[in-house]
């Protein structure tokens, strides 16, 4: 029970760190589904920092600021030029996808995989502790109450939250729309980042297309969530427990691949209304 | 329209796409001379294939085929101003039920067999497109979440139904027995003219590229020629004027959605009637992503679409050739394939842009 229940945070935590980054990014007002594309750069920036550096801790510094730089791109191309917030985030999947690829074989001569990352490993119970209860595990659970802190209590949430519902209003009260919606990409770039160095750390190998998904999973929590830190939370623990139970069960009667459709049936559901009617933030989208 | 005006317009539809062209085979050779190749012979090297060789082009056209499909796909909707980015899961559903009619009436005579896999395959995308179409009609759910939400879930469906109820006998590869000889499309390899103009008897191309190149021209005739592509300009422009000018908003959507998931499917066509004859597990990488690229590329316009894919075809083509014959990894490709594309959606906006100003100062 008690291993079933720490297999789902840790299924659920590179969800968690995309959808809460994600939350960030949708409360000002834009789409980020940049997010699969922001979770594969920063576990392959991870992977390669640790490589090179042989320390984990670097690795997952690397990740944070290759996330980082990839939402503002996204930022750049939708808040100043214009374009289009899913084409953008389209585009920027898609050069995710090939540039890590790309530079797999730059920096570990390989298509397929990065050698094994030494994450290094303290002894003793606290360690064993840390297998399975890793602490960037711990790190995303407690981010869930300061992500509701940081938007629901503070100037910069409020403010967050008004370019992302009426940007016009935001603006005569002289917040400025555009900054404020950087912060909250750059924001879900960072978190996001850490879901990525999440995923090759905990592996302990970089793999090709590693995210495989999980960011627009993250986006289905988000909605499935309604775009709220405790309902991020949630989605993702459930998402998180549907997969942790099929590895846990190993029951024939429950396909893998129909446990890796529930993310995205549920939320094409709360969309429709059925489970409590889902509403984004009332800008969401729309361009600048 | 006079001359001049007609070259402006001209040039007003090609600079962005070519400018993101040029950006992006720049930023390309800064990258191949950073791994110390020399960046003008490795791109002569991509482009030499299908310039040089009549079978080497044929492979291009062959690469671009399923694109033109699931580029027209997107591109369809765009025009009705909706978002169609589930091109992939519309493909899956149309090879799919290709597949399925072929299993299920194995004894049907030729004349009846093709035809009747051709319409499976529409019909299984424009099922798969309808869908979020009508979520957004009936319930204002934004069609871009709907139709990422069911790229995984046909992926999920036929992965499943192939893995554990449809595979081949005795096989350790995921997918169906083959089709029915009544079924087959052949490779223009595989046939005599084809001999004769110089093409490998394992040469892909056939049929399929004649059925993309109708679906451009059909496109182009529903765009230009007919009432339903009026009213799908009209509902892309403003959808409050549909609405006042008495059409039926709601109706127009799901046909839209549905003819543009009709025209992804049709890369089942190429992909189970023509390529592999038989259902292959997760068989598309990211086909239905690239008509996104493509449809961008092209700025929507059925014969923009059709040289995008083009590009794209030869692009794909010849990162085989620089994997093979050069340090630099063919994944090159890739990244610059979404370079085009931010290029390009950047510089259409500027442009864009910039002609609202200019009228705003002519009217001024």
């Amino acid at each position: 029970m008690i291993a079933l229940l720490l297999a789902t945070l840790r299924t659920a935590t590179p969800l968690l760190f995309a959808g809460l980054g994600g939350m960030f990014s949708e409360r000002g007002g834009v789409v980020n589904i940049a997010l699969e594309g922001i979770l594969l750069v920063g576990a392959f920036a991870a992977a390669a920092a640790t490589v090179l550096t042989g320390s984990a801790l670097i690795g997952l510094a690397a990740a944070l600021i290759a996330g980082v730089m990839l939402a503002a791109l996204h930022a750049l191309v939708t808040i100043w030029i214009g374009v289009d917030q899913i084409v953008s985030g389209v585009a920027l999947n898609l050069l995710a996808m090939g540039l890590t690829e790309f530079l797999m074989w730059v920096f570990f001569g390989s298509g397929s995989n990065s050698p094994r990352l030494e994450t290094g490993s303290m002894g003793g119970v606290l360690g064993r502790l840390f297998v399975e209860l890793p602490p960037l595990t711990l790190l995303a659970l407690a981010l869930v109450p300061l992500s509701a802190l940081l938007l629901f209590r503070t100037r910069f949430g409020l403010r967050l939250r008004s370019v992302g519902e009426h940007p016009e209003a935001a603006a005569s009260l002289g917040i400025r729309v555009k900054r404020t919606r950087l912060y909250g990409v750059l924001l879900s770039g960072a978190l996001a980042g850490l879901g990525g160095a999440f995923l090759s750390l905990n592996a302990h190998y970089f793999v090709k297309n590693m995210s495989a998904g999980r960011g627009f999973i993250a986006l289905a929590a988000l909605i499935f969530g309604k775009w709220k830190p405790w309902g991020v939370l949630a989605a993702t623990l459930l998402f998180g427990f549907a997969e942790a139970l099929q590895g846990h069960l190993h029951a024939p009667w429950l396909p893998i691949r129909f446990v890796q459709m529930l993310p995205y049936l549920l939320t094409m559901i709360a969309l429709v209304g059925v489970i409590g009617r889902s509403r984004a933030p009332a800008a969401l989208g729309k361009r600048t | 329209m006079s001359p001049r005006k007609i070259l402006s317009a001209f040039w007003q539809a090609l600079w962005p796409p070519l400018s993101a062209l040029a950006l992006t085979f720049a930023l390309g050779s800064a990258i191949i001379a950073a791994i110390g190749e020399n960046p003008l012979s490795v791109f002569a090297l991509i482009f030499r294939e299908g310039l040089t060789s009549a079978d080497g082009f044929a492979r291009v056209l062959n690469d671009a085929t399923p694109l033109v499909f699931t580029g027209l796909s997107v591109a369809y909707a765009f025009r009705a101003g909706y978002f169609n980015i589930g091109g992939e899961g519309q493909l899956y559903m149309g090879a799919f039920a290709a597949m399925l009619v072929a299993t299920a009436l194995p004894g049907l005579p030729r004349v009846l067999a093709l035809p009747l896999a051709l319409l499976a395959a529409a019909l299984g995308g424009a099922v798969w497109g309808a869908v979020p179409g009508y979520l957004r009609a009936r319930f204002g759910v934004h069609e871009v979440i709907n139709t990422i939400m069911m790229n995984f879930l046909a992926v999920g469906i036929t992965g499943y139904l192939v893995v554990h109820h449809m595979k081949e006998r005795g096989q350790m590869i995921p997918h169906t027995p083959l089709i029915p000889e009544a079924y087959r499309l052949e490779g223009f390899g595989r046939s005599g003219w084809g001999q004769a103009i110089g093409l490998d008897s394992a040469n892909p191309l056939g049929p399929s590229l004649v059925l993309a190149l109708l679906a451009v021209a059909a496109v182009w005739f529903l765009f230009r020629r007919t009432v339903e592509g009026y009213r799908l300009r009209t509902l892309g422009l403003s959808p409050a004027a549909a609405r006042y000018a008495g059409m039926s908003t709601r109706a127009l959507t799901v046909r839209a959605m549905a003819v543009s998931g009709a025209l992804a499917g049709l890369v089942g066509v190429h992909e189970v009637l023509l390529y592999r004859h038989r259902f292959l597990d997760n068989f598309s990488s990211g086909l239905g992503f690239l008509g996104i690229a493509v449809a961008l590329m092209g700025r929507n316009h059925p014969l923009g679409v059709l040289l995008a894919a083009l590009l794209f075809g030869f692009l794909n083509t010849g990162a085989l050739e620089i994997d093979i014959f050069t340090e630099v990894p063919r994944e090159l490709v890739m990244v610059m394939q979404a370079m085009v594309i931010l290029f390009v959606v950047a510089a259409s906006e500027l442009a864009s842009r910039r002609a609202k100003r200019r009228r705003k100062e002519e009217a001024a």
